[in-house]
């Protein structure tokens, strides 16, 4: 399936030859890029999330029904012309549904992770960079909540704040910030060891600049990946939620209570728990391989 | 050694006053009172300021945190609202049936993910090695419950060969407690055979460049020992330490595949204790999870000392 991810183009910047033209191959942005472009199953996972992006900015333009609307007289039908991939135990359209859950799934997905990088990134740099009384309370506080597994932290804080699609991304990003606290506080402890931060301590540059030009963009890539891959994760766990109850409130669409639902009919409508599973299936493994080929593309020891 | 394992505890003491901590401000914050809840549908004044008394909610609330501290490391969890049952016999009760799940999705994992993960790193850049990846992702990005719910369709509906739900003890009847948690546990087990099959080919990736497999190449070994005998051994630290940090995973994971195969274990506890408010359930659960995760964990530090000849002085 990799194989329709890389139509092969020459393009002008693959026709450089690296060995004819180094100075074009040396800048860091091109080499990114071209490693990243040469990585099929991560240009794979870029066309899957792109696509699924695309469908939930498009929902309310696509020819579709209100996600919404029940109709009686069409409960549990298997796929037909009118509805492609039949209808649920209400009547309503599946592909709609589907459509319009993509909206939840991906929202969650990257709005938990936004909140955990915001809080995470900033308490891994105030630990990592003064070290002191501020690191051991940031760590132990960090060490405490991983103790607890991301799941049940997650489902423990939703039930506290209560259902509803904003409190589960509420719920998932400060489960997964300790995450990104550990991570940042491990890069910053590497980065400021290096002799151009030392240099900089030197000439007298302020905290705020040494952290903003030398610390931040550094350790940047790391925490790139890592929100990519936890992307994947976030999505998962919102759905996982929903299945529960704890996420997207009827009726507005979830693939997660698409599921909860479609398991009291298997018997009688299997379609209903086809679908949405595929859907976190695809989505999750396109940023799960986005984010490996981001891993491989910025790794800087492997050139 | 020893002295190794009394500074990891040192250093666990902290973190799990935090969790305490934690647990504690939860219960206090959790939406609903409790008390009005037990007080039933009238709501009497004096039996609620009897409640109050008697379960000390009018102390102040370090006081009460002390309180609370100081019962659980005597053993009192609580008192679970809905079967007045003690937190912690509650808990005693439900862990064996996730135990053994858990024990199974974990066989199921190394007997998968293990040799794949070896296979995947001597076929490196083979069809074998591709194939191993993608299934190992796929594996990583099925979410579990879904899975579960294919397979209930698949074995339990169409074919009818397992049974979709239930539980048997494996005292009472093991051959049929195994049949009933084969499919649980296979459910479990996908996620964390990726997991390791990747963790165990970076790793043999990395011993068979290193010099002692060439000189035991060089010796004229059979590729075979060389493989077992060499590399796999010095490979394994890094997976049995791997195995068990994936404790959490496989707690976490546990909620969801017991919701969904009504296994009446931890995790159905959990699921059950948060929708019926049973605030000294969630507490305990929570409690006894991250202690166990960080017992875990210095199990997993002692391991790789041990495991690791160059550390053990």
């Amino acid at each position: 399936m990799a194989q329709a991810a890389t139509p092969i183009t020459i393009d002008a910047e693959s026709a450089h030859d690296p060995v004819l033209d180094p100075v074009l191959d040396r800048r860091p942005e091109n080499r990114v890029w071209k490693k990243f472009r040469s990585h099929r199953s991560a240009v794979l996972g870029g066309i899957i999330v792109a696509f699924f992006m695309g469908m939930a900015l498009a929902a309310p333009l696509l020819p579709i029904p209100d996600p919404t609307a029940t109709d009686w007289g069409a409960v549990r039908q298997a796929p037909s012309a009118a509805h492609p991939l039949g209808t649920d135990e209400i009547g309503r359209d599946v592909l709609s549904r589907l459509v319009w859950g993509a909206q939840a799934s991906l929202l969650a997905g990257v709005i938990s992770v936004l909140i955990a990088v915001c809080a995470g990134v900033p308490l891994g740099i105030a630990a990592g960079y003064f070290g002191g009384w501020t690191d051991a309370i940031i760590s132990r506080c960090t060490e405490a909540m991983l103790a607890a597994p991301f799941l049940i932290l997650a489902i423990a804080l939703a039930a506290f704040l209560g259902p509803s699609l904003t409190n589960a991304m509420i719920a998932i990003g400060i489960s997964a910030t300790p995450l990104f606290v550990r991570l940042t506080r491990g890069q910053v402890l590497s980065v400021a060891a290096e002799d151009y931060v030392d240099s900089a301590r030197a000439i007298g540059l302020p905290t705020r600049k040494i952290l903003g030009r030398y610390i931040f963009p550094n350790i940047l890539p790391p925490v790139l990946v890592q929100a990519t891959l936890t992307i994947a994760t976030a999505i998962i766990a919102e759905a996982s939620l929903s299945f529960l109850g704890l996420g997207q409130q009827p009726p507005a669409p979830s693939w997660g209570s698409m599921l909860n639902t479609a398991k009291n009919f298997l018997n009688q409508a299997p379609w209903m728990a086809l679908w949405p599973g595929i859907a976190i299936f695809l989505v999750v493994l396109g940023f799960n391989l986005l984010g490996d080929g981001l891993r491989d593309a910025l790794d800087p020891r492997d050139h | 050694m020893l002295s190794f394992i009394l500074r990891r505890l040192l250093i666990a003491i902290p973190t799990i006053i935090l969790i305490s901590i934690f647990v504690f401000a939860l219960q206090k914050f959790l939406p609903g009172d409790p008390i009005l809840a037990m007080a039933g549908e009238e709501r009497d004044p004096e039996t609620i300021a009897f409640l109050r008394e008697k379960y000390r909610l009018n102390d102040p609330i370090p006081l009460q945190y002390l309180t609370w501290v100081g019962n659980a490391l005597a053993g009192d969890l609580g008192i679970s609202l809905r079967t007045n049952q003690p937190v912690l016999e509650l808990i005693g009760e439900k862990l064996p049936v996730t135990i053994q799940l858990a024990t199974m999705a974990m066989i199921f994992a190394m007997v998968i993910g293990i040799p794949a993960g070896i296979l995947s790193a001597v076929r490196k850049g083979t069809v074998i090695d591709y194939a191993a990846n993608v299934i190992a992702l796929s594996g990583l990005s099925i979410p579990n419950f879904w899975l579960g719910i294919m397979l209930i369709l698949l074995l339990s509906v169409k074919l009818q060969l397992l049974p979709a739900s239930g539980y048997v003890p494996f005292a009472d009847d093991p051959l049929r407690s195994i049949q009933v948690m084969v499919m649980p546990a296979f459910v479990l087990g996908t996620a964390l055979a990726a997991t390791l099959m990747r963790h165990t080919r970076s790793a043999m990736l990395s011993v068979l460049t290193s010099d002692y497999v060439r000189t035991a190449r060089a010796k004229g070994l059979s590729e075979r020992r060389v493989i077992l005998k060499h590399a796999f051994r010095n490979a394994l630290t890094p997976i049995v330490t791997l195995s068990a940090l994936l404790f959490g995973e496989l707690i976490a994971g546990a909620v969801l595949t017991e919701q969904i195969f009504t296994v009446p274990g931890f995790g159905k506890l959990i699921v059950d204790a948060v929708f019926n408010r049973d605030y000294a359930v969630v507490q305990g659960i929570v409690l006894v999870t991250a202690v166990g995760f960080i017992v875990m964990n210095l199990l997993a530090d002692a391991a790789y000392v041990l495991l690791n000849p160059r550390l053990r002085s």
